[in-house]
């Protein structure tokens, strides 16, 4: 589903590469951590996979297709197959729950009448029913990630990304989040999470790789977040 | 592709900005007009060369044994073999307008003189001898009179070449000076009013990041994306072309066709025809001035 072959990344104007020779692959319905220290290239990893950025040397490969000769025109259609979660959630503050993630929907052309059924399912599935027609700012954290998850997941992408999801949540409120991001990757999604968070990580045992300094010094099936 | 959305995020658009919208519409509004204007000058301009210019004509006077001139032989009148040299060197000018070329003389000049001055005294000192024969030479192209002249200017018989161009030409410098000078007037205007647009529509993106963060993230298509911020362009343009074409027709029918035409018959006035000319003109060029800054800041600043 997501492979990296040999691939580096090195920033304009920087030197030291982010990512260095990095391989990883990744397959369907896999549920993979991805851990490092801050800086060690977990950004700079997932961005490839949106193709927010280009490898510099390498190739990557997400659903069998080359990002390095993918046309900027097919990028959209590319993302459409992805979810992506972030720490900071990334609602729209003066949408209701409801319209942040029909918005999603509504901005890739999506007919109403779809929208309609869909919205509340996926909001059914975060544990969110009846609260579609509360403002972000009604909600607590642990709810507005919901509410973010559900936006990512609603158009049933093959891949879901989770950048540090639980970072921002405490511990209760990250367990929740986690087995909704569990329950989704039992739906055959591949989830791939960067984190910080060793209880989590130590917990799920998951297949993790870890980051250091741009090169993947672990890939380990069913690990945790250190050394043991 | 779902319109409905797309518009209720150029409404959206147009709230949220609504304060910069108003500026560009009426920085659009003043610097079209201007525009218009400069356009309209241009057609009155060209309609007044083209009204005088058909009159206008070369003569050539030809020596009589009364008047000296460099290449006359004094005492005697040009004679036929220096007509016929002076005809035929005329006739062979590429610069002479077909069947430009007429001879008037004495006689024709003697009834001339007398019907002008009719009722008058002068009338009545001159004799049909001493008026002067002359070539009447139209122009194909009345700006270039250089070469004719000066191509019988050294001849034989040839006593003074009179270009009533020499005339009208400080005059219509005058008006060439006032067509460009709205022209780049308004030229400045309209770039303003294009870095303005641009500059609207940056803020209109910043102030929309998150969502536009957002719809990339999702996989909206590019074009989904613009198309908001440009009809949003494209409404402001539209709204000032139309209050410009508003001000325009109103110039023309208050000022030229009430005012300018009654007073000053002698000389022709643009009149709707021009007028919508210029009014196409100006929505053209506010259309392309809403267009081109947009696609230019959305690649810059909604880049995938």
């Amino acid at each position: 589903m997501i492979r990296f072959e040999s691939v580096s990344k090195t920033y304009d104007g920087q030197r030291r590469a982010a990512l260095d020779r990095v391989n990883v692959d990744i397959d369907k319905g896999e549920f993979v951590f991805l851990v490092g220290a801050s800086g060690s290239g977990k950004s700079t990893f997932l961005r490839l996979i949106l193709r927010e950025q280009r490898a510099t040397r390498g190739k990557v490969f997400v659903a069998g297709r080359d990002l390095g000769k993918l046309h900027s025109w097919k990028i959209p259609a590319m993302r459409r197959q992805i979810g992506t979660v972030f720490q900071d959630f990334r609602l729209l503050p003066n949408k209701t729950v409801t319209e942040n993630v029909a918005f999603a929907l509504q901005v890739i052309g999506k007919p109403p009448s779809t929208i309609k059924r869909v919205v509340p399912e996926v909001l059914e599935l975060v544990g969110l029913d009846g609260k579609g027609g509360r403002l972000p700012e009604e909600l607590s954290g642990g709810e507005q990630q919901r509410v973010a998850i559900a936006r990512a997941f609603v158009n049933r992408p093959m891949i879901l990304i989770a950048d540090e999801p639980t970072g921002n949540l405490d511990p209760a409120t990250s367990i929740g989040i986690m087995k909704l991001l569990d329950r989704i990757n039992r739906a055959n999604t591949t989830v791939l999470m960067a984190t910080h968070d060793s209880t989590i990580v130590d917990q799920m045992r998951k297949r993790v790789i870890e980051l250091d300094d741009g090169e993947v010094v672990r890939d380990q099936s069913r690990g945790v977040y250190g050394y043991q | 592709m779902r319109f409905r959305h797309i518009f209720s995020e150029t409404g959206a658009g147009l709230r949220q900005n609504l304060t910069m919208t108003l500026a560009v519409i009426m920085t659009m509004w003043v610097s079209l007009s201007l525009f218009g204007a400069g356009l309209l000058a241009n057609q009155q301009v060209d309609l007044m060369k083209g009204r005088w210019y058909d009159k206008i004509e070369i003569s050539i006077f030809l020596c009589t044994a009364d008047v000296s001139g460099d290449n006359c032989d004094p005492g005697t009148d040009a004679t036929d073999a220096q007509k016929q040299v002076i005809q035929q060197t005329l006739l062979s000018n590429p610069e002479v307008a077909a069947d430009g070329v007429y001879f008037e003389t004495k006689q024709m000049a003697y009834d001339e003189f007398q019907r002008a001055y009719a009722g008058s005294p002068i009338r009545d000192s001159l004799t049909v001898d001493q008026m002067q024969e002359s070539f009447r030479v139209k122009l194909k192209n009345p700006e270039e009179y250089q070469g004719v002249v000066t191509s019988v200017q050294g001849l034989r018989g040839v006593q003074k070449v009179q270009d009533l161009r020499q005339y009208l030409d400080p005059f219509f410098k005058a008006l060439n000076f006032v067509q460009w000078g709205t022209i780049v007037a308004s030229a400045l205007l309209l770039i303003a009013a294009a870095l303005q647009i641009g500059n609207t529509i940056r803020l209109a993106a910043f102030a929309r990041r998150r969502e536009i963060g957002i719809m990339r993230l999702v996989g909206a298509s590019n074009l989904y994306i613009t198309l908001p911020f440009l009809f949003e362009a494209v409404f402001s343009a539209l709204v000032g072309a139309a209050l410009a074409c508003a001000t325009l027709g109103a110039g023309v029918y208050f000022v030229v066709m009430q005012k300018a035409e009654p007073a000053i018959r002698s000389i022709p006035w643009i009149g709707w025809s021009q007028t919508g000319l210029a009014m196409l003109g100006v929505a053209l060029v506010g259309l392309v001035l809403a267009v081109i800054p947009t696609l230019v800041t959305t690649r810059k600043y909604l880049r995938v």
